[in-house]
């Protein structure tokens, strides 16, 4: 069986400046792939080009066994990419369930059975008693899992989360962490950026290091944290040579 | 929840159905041609300003240009009329279509524009409209088109001795994009609009195609629009591109919306229902030369609003708002 997900030699340049360097990663059918690095390493650049907002200077997407480099954002949804942003992006005028219901149109075209859905999705993601409220008024927990029940409203075959559980306190990071879980249970495959390593480690099946735009290092997570190129990529050279 | 819901939206229908049935029985009490008139355009300019609300208050794409949709309507009725002996209803929904082909048309370069400079496109192509036709000779250029008098017929939309049937016709259209909007409003397009409004980027990644979503809510709007501009020219019984694509009808489509509330469903019908007699009547109490007192009126109005109401006047009835609050 062949990856859901796959990049070929992606590069990416914003003038003078790589953002991605050939990198190639793949990603299985109902993993969890945690994507890592410091800060400027090129994750939220290629979390957009394999969402699709805008195309990779060089190299090729493949999801589900298709080419989809030359397919904009809107598509790659219709075909399965689900994402969240890394700066919550809500539909601030718009109450809850209508922000999620905008997400489960995509697969539903009658009105009734949209709502329908929306309102499921609000229950899985624990968000059912907030439905009526605008999203404006949601406090900031409530917002990010709001991007995660819209994009999952599209019934991605995919989930692409950015930083879905920075910013949290420890008992709102371990529900998210919760939710996470459940949303691969449910046979949806995820890939997520994220900082807080202690949280990210135990959740991922698999972990990419990005660093400077280029893969460092790809493997289990216990593995990734003791590598000395990994080390050194967060906390400089004379670290590494301890371990 | 669903229940509260679906009861909201036919409680909306209901309310309107009562006011438009009211409002059907006015003439029966008002004689006044005066009155009458002020009601008539009135009803026009909700209209207009429900089918502005389309394209500006659902989809945020604020147009300052739909003089020139309503300029359309009226000289494609006209035209046709006078040089080809089209009925008026044919006329009409020709330039219903020519108005919506010419939004899709415009849109395709400036819905690549964001905010201001999209308002000042809007503005520029307008006004380039309104100089075509003011130099386009078969057309009648600056002198217009005088609709000639056939008497009074419903074939030929023309009334001379009374104004009730102009009221009925207007009071239908202005039902007619109430119903639009409130159709649309829980619909697959009213929810990507405000998705589009709200943040184009998160939407095109939940399957947006948000150029898409703002061709149609353009062809929708101009279409309408261009309907009330056949009307009015009909109206009028004449026609010259000063009085029907100046600027002031793309203000006043725009600022009913915005004293009501804008992208409200019942934003546009309440301020058009305070603004437009307000306007004729400070127009006729301070003289001849009223024309800049309105303005100034209309600016005052506006400053006041947005300081104290941001959300126009429907939020003082609104209750997901009251709720809202008090989080």
């Amino acid at each position: 069986m062949t990856a859901l997900l796959e990049t070929r030699g992606v590069w990416q340049r914003f003038g003078g400046l790589v953002a991605n360097s050939d990198v190639s990663i793949s990603v299985g059918r109902g993993e969890i792939v945690g994507l890592i690095g410091p800060n400027g390493a090129g994750k939220s650049t290629l979390f957009n080009l394999i969402a699709g907002v805008l195309p990779p200077t060089q190299g090729t997407i493949w999801f589900d066994g298709e080419d989809v480099t030359a397919l904009p954002a809107a598509e790659r949804c219709q075909r399965g990419v689900g994402r969240t942003f890394q700066v919550v992006k809500s539909f601030e005028t718009m109450t809850v369930i209508d922000n999620v219901i905008v997400g489960a149109l995509v697969r539903n075209t009658v009105m009734r059975e949209a709502r329908r859905k929306a309102h499921a999705v609000l229950e899985f993601t624990g968000l059912a008693a907030r439905a009526n409220v605008l999203a404006s008024d949601l406090v900031p927990a409530e917002k990010r899992r709001l991007e995660v029940a819209r994009a999952l409203a599209t019934e991605p075959k995919l989930l692409l989360l950015d930083e879905v559980l920075t910013g949290l306190t420890p008992t709102e990071a371990q529900t998210g962490v919760a939710l996470v879980r459940k949303v691969r249970d449910a046979g949806i495959t995820v890939l997520m950026v994220e900082h807080v390593m202690e949280i990210v480690m135990p959740l991922v099946d698999r972990a990419i290091v990005l660093d400077l735009g280029k893969v460092l290092v790809e493997g289990k997570p216990t593995e990734v944290v003791r590598d000395p190129k990994v080390i050194s990529a967060y906390l400089g050279d004379r670290h590494a040579v301890g371990a | 929840m669903d229940k509260t819901f679906a009861a909201r939206r036919r409680r909306d229908l209901i309310i309107a159905a009562v006011l438009a049935g009211l409002a059907a029985l006015a003439p029966l009490f008002i004689k006044d041609v005066y009155v009458q008139n002020i009601l008539i355009l009135t009803l026009m300019y909700a209209a207009l300003s429900q089918s502005w609300n389309i394209l500006s208050g659902y989809c945020g794409q604020i147009s300052l240009g739909h003089a020139l949709y309503f300029g359309i309507g009226a000289y494609t009725t006209e035209l046709l009329f006078t040089k080809f002996g089209v009925l008026p209803w044919f006329g009409m929904l020709a330039g219903g279509v020519i108005a919506a082909i010419i939004a899709m048309g415009l849109g395709y370069p400036f819905f690549r524009l964001r905010g201001h400079y999209f308002v000042i496109a809007t503005i520029v192509i307008a006004e380039i409209g309104l100089l075509l036709f003011q130099n386009w000779e078969w057309a009648g250029a600056a002198m217009g088109i005088t609709i000639p008098v056939r008497g009074d017929s419903w074939l030929k939309f023309q009334f001379m001795r009374s104004k009730l049937p102009y009221f009925y016709f207007a009071l239908v259209l202005c039902s007619l994009a109430w119903f639009v909007t409130w159709w649309l409003e829980d619909s697959k397009w009213g929810f990507w609009w405000r998705a589009v409004k709200d943040n184009p980027e998160a939407a095109e990644s939940l399957g947006v195609v948000v150029f898409n979503s703002k061709m149609g809510a353009a062809a929708v709007s101009a279409f309408l629009v261009a309907i009330g501009g056949a009307f009015y020219a009909q109206f009028l019984a004449y026609i010259d591109p000063e009085s029907v694509m100046g600027f002031q009808f793309s203000l006043l489509m725009a600022l009913p919306a915005v004293l009501g509330g804008i992208g409200t469903l019942w934003g546009p019908v309440l301020g058009a229902a305070i603004l437009i007699p307000m306007t004729e009547l400070t127009r006729s109490y301070i003289g001849g030369s009223g024309r800049g007192v309105d303005l100034i009126v209309y600016g005052a109005l506006i400053v006041a609003i947005s300081l104290a109401l941001p959300q126009g006047l429907v939020s003082l009835f609104s209750r997901t708002k009251a709720k809202g609050a008090t989080r």
